[in-house]
């Protein structure tokens, strides 16, 4: 069973790397970016399940996971905010202060 | 009044101050300010003597500290005693003569307040010196007659011959006074002191060894050689006449000449304890006394033969003095009276030099020559400067009761138990009598020589000759107070208290009286009478005429042995410095120059062309890779993501990374190539909104 648990996360976080890697909105970024969090909270739920029932240490640690994505959305979003008020706009290819 | 001793000096020094400083302008109140000065010391002086009379020889001492060191104590202090206040009387007394004449003498000279005031700076610094209590303070002072000697020697500097007499005078006394440091320097290592009276009691308890006491009693002796012109120094003084005549009569005469006599007086405990060092002083005196005066028989400048009179005199005084120290030396309870001829000697001869000169000052201002040749009849037309300048002569050469009878009477009676000594001294009395009345009668009797000058000749205003009553009447009477008749005279005065009184001794006096009165004779017959002519003995005696005229040649001897080596030995330093050292040090700066040529090229083409190289590989290189910083986050994402997926293939099949690897380049490399065909595409940046 734990095979499919895996193969699933695996797909979400490829799912978000793609998301990632692609999307030109900052939004979408920030939401690809949740679902590769995800993909790893299955895992760690998973391998708690299947490797170590016996404890709750990957539980405890998904929860971990949920409350600082949480806070890093707040950034994210307030990083965002920022994008839009100083380039009228959140198009990642707009934004390459950082070109040589 | 005693306490209040050390104003003495500060009075002149005031003036001095005031001088140079206020009233410089108003040549009046200068001389007024300096005449002052000198006044007010001369009464505090009398109430000093009062005072000291009234102390019956314990002297008065007091002191400040001034350095104090573990090893050794400086103090600036008085010390008085019956000595001192002897002098600071002469002192003041001839300083006041002098500056009062100098109103008539120095008239219409345009640097007059200066003139003042260089005297009372004279006068500050001769009563410092006598008043000092140690042997540093005296030693500053030293210094300072020194300088306002060579200030005042060259106060007509116009005159090269003025400013060289300065300058030689100052050299000259200055070689005395290294050994005068050095002697200081000893004392003060060895007996851990300065001040006299400590020095002297550990002088008396045996605390310096003997041959060390020696040492010290010769190198200061250097001291007094070199301010009182005695041989080998002597040759400064006669040059010094180059001066204005009360200076002369001053300076070279009177009072500082002197110090040397007061400090061998002062250090007598010194020369006490070493018999050698005593016999030296004595012999150095002697030696000069006879030079001077056989020098002075046949000179012909009137400030000349006083000044090598001068000499003769103070050779006197140090004779005395040095047979005192030896006498005593080899017999505590010898009944030797040096000390008192000496210090009475120094006295009397004060007035009675300080008179001469100001005579022969008075003559000068009215001939305008220093050549008596060219003088001759002036009694006619001056008579008071005629008639002290005769009395002042009848003094020098001892003619009962005058003041030069006593003191040189002692001196005489000092040499008594010395043969040799005592024959010199009777010689020296018979030519000082000779020379004196010889300038006498060719300067105030006989016929004109030189007409023109005689009628001009005038006798000098009062200012002048007011000061040369008043000298007469000292030389007539000042030798009164050491009578040897008198059992607390002046011999019981400078002894402080301590009775060493001796009855007159009548064979000595009838001895240097017939001497002094034989003396005037033959200069009488000779140049008055002229019954013996003098160029006559002038012929007989030629190679000797020669010789005393020529001044035995020590100038000349001088100049051949000293100055004359050392000139050619500082021209060969001046040579090698010029050329060795220079040119050493010009090669050093070639050298540098070329040197720092080499460094610079290195530094040019090599450094800074590896660093501009390491710039341009740099510029080259991000050229092409400046393309990876694109700035866009997500093709950074892209590189890590495949990068990681790169090492975990990698790690699972090593050989499959090869394929990854390719792959990926093929891919960037197509999308690069993209790109470039597509540029600006995606990388514009978008206009603004609204």
């Amino acid at each position: 069973m734990m095979l499919q648990y895996l193969a699933l996360a695996a797909i979400l976080f490829a799912i978000g790397i793609f998301g990632v890697l692609t999307r030109r909105n900052a939004i979408g970024i920030l939401m690809s970016l949740e679902l590769m969090f995800n993909a790893v909270n299955i895992n760690l739920v998973t391998f708690n399940k299947f490797i170590v029932p016996d404890n709750l240490t990957g539980q405890i640690f998904a929860i971990f996971v949920i409350v600082i994505a949480a806070a890093e959305a707040v950034v994210g979003l307030a990083i965002v905010l920022l994008l839009y008020r100083n380039w009228q706009g959140i198009d990642i290819g707009n934004i390459n202060i950082m070109k040589w | 009044m005693l306490e209040h001793a050390y104003l003495i000096p500060v009075y002149p020094l005031l003036a001095f101050v005031i001088i140079i400083f206020a009233t410089r302008w108003n040549e009046k109140l200068s001389s007024g300010i300096s005449i002052a000065a000198i006044s007010i010391g001369f009464i505090h002086s009398i109430f000093v003597m009062i005072a000291v009379i009234g102390r019956h020889g314990v002297p008065f001492e007091l002191s400040v500290p001034f350095i104090e060191h573990p090893l050794i104590t400086l103090e600036t202090g008085i010390f008085i005693d019956p000595l001192t206040a002897v002098m600071l009387l002469v002192v003041t007394i001839v300083s006041g003569c002098v500056q009062i004449y100098s109103l008539g003498y120095m008239h219409g000279d345009p640097r007059w307040s200066r003139y003042f005031s260089y005297l009372s700076l004279f006068t500050f610094s001769m009563l410092g010196l006598v008043v000092a209590n140690n042997f540093f303070m005296i030693f500053i002072f030293w210094e300072l007659v020194g300088l306002t000697s060579y200030l005042l020697i060259g106060f007509w500097f116009e005159k090269d011959s003025a400013s060289d007499a300065g300058k030689k005078a100052f050299i000259t006394t200055r070689i005395g006074d290294l050994g005068f440091i050095i002697g200081i320097l000893l004392l003060a290592t060895y007996a851990g002191t300065l001040n006299y009276q400590e020095v002297f009691t550990k002088v008396a308890d045996g605390v310096i060894p003997v041959g060390v006491l020696t040492m010290i009693g010769i190198f200061i002796f250097c001291g007094a050689v070199g301010k009182s012109a005695q041989f080998p120094l002597h040759v400064w003084l006669p040059d010094a006449m180059e001066g204005p005549t009360p200076v002369s009569a001053l300076i070279h005469a009177a009072t500082m000449v002197a110090a040397g006599v007061y400090l061998v007086a002062r250090s007598m405990t010194l020369f006490v304890g070493s018999a050698e060092a005593a016999m030296t002083v004595a012999v150095i005196g002697l030696i000069t006394s006879f030079m001077a005066a056989s020098i002075a028989l046949v000179q012909n400048d009137i400030k000349r033969v006083l000044a090598y009179s001068t000499v003769s005199q103070l050779g006197y005084m140090i004779m005395a003095l040095g047979l005192y120290g030896f006498d005593v030396a080899k017999d505590p309870h010898s009944h030797s009276v040096g000390y008192f001829a000496g210090t009475f000697h120094l006295m009397t001869h004060a007035f009675f030099k300080a008179l001469l000169f100001l005579g022969a000052g008075s003559v000068i201002h009215a001939v305008h020559t220093n050549d008596v040749q060219e003088m001759g009849g002036l009694s006619k037309k001056m008579k008071i400067t005629s008639l002290t300048f005769f009395i002042a002569s009848l003094s020098i050469s001892g003619i009962f009761p005058l003041s030069g009878f006593w003191s040189k009477d002692e001196i005489v009676a000092a040499t008594l138990g010395h043969p040799v000594f005592m024959f010199f001294t009777l010689l020296i009395a018979f030519m000082t009598a000779f020379y004196m009345f010889r300038l006498c009668f060719l300067t105030f009797t006989g016929k004109p020589r030189n007409q023109e000058r005689f009628d001009h000749a005038h006798e000098s205003p009062k200012t002048m000759t007011m000061p040369l009553m008043f000298l007469a009447f000292l030389s007539v009477f000042a030798g009164w107070v050491g009578m040897p008749w008198l059992s607390h005279g002046f011999s019981s005065f400078v002894y402080s208290g301590e009775l060493q009184h001796h009855g007159p001794n009548y064979i000595v006096m009838l001895v240097s009286t017939i001497v002094a009165v034989s003396g005037i004779g033959l200069a009488y017959t000779v140049y008055f009478k002229k019954k013996i002519s003098a160029d006559v003995l002038m012929e007989k005696f030629k190679p000797l005429y020669t010789l005393l005229l020529n001044k035995y040649y020590i100038d000349e001897i001088y100049d051949k042995v000293i100055i004359k080596p050392l000139l050619a030995f500082t021209r060969m330093m001046w040579w090698s410095d010029a050329n060795i050292i220079d040119g050493l040090v010009n090669f050093v700066g070639w050298f540098t120059i070329k040197w720092a040529d080499a460094k610079m090229w290195f530094d040019k083409y090599i450094v800074d062309g590896a660093v501009n190289g390491a710039g341009a590989v740099c510029m080259a290189a991000s050229w092409l890779f400046k393309y990876v910083q694109n700035g866009s986050v997500q093709f950074y994402t892209l590189v890590i993501i495949t990068s990681a997926v790169g090492v975990i293939i990698y790690r699972v099949t090593p050989e499959g990374f090869l394929y990854y690897f390719i792959g990926v380049v093929v891919v960037a490399l197509a999308r690069f190539l993209m790109k470039m065909n597509r540029p600006e595409e995606g990388n514009v940046e978008t206009e603004p909104e609204g």
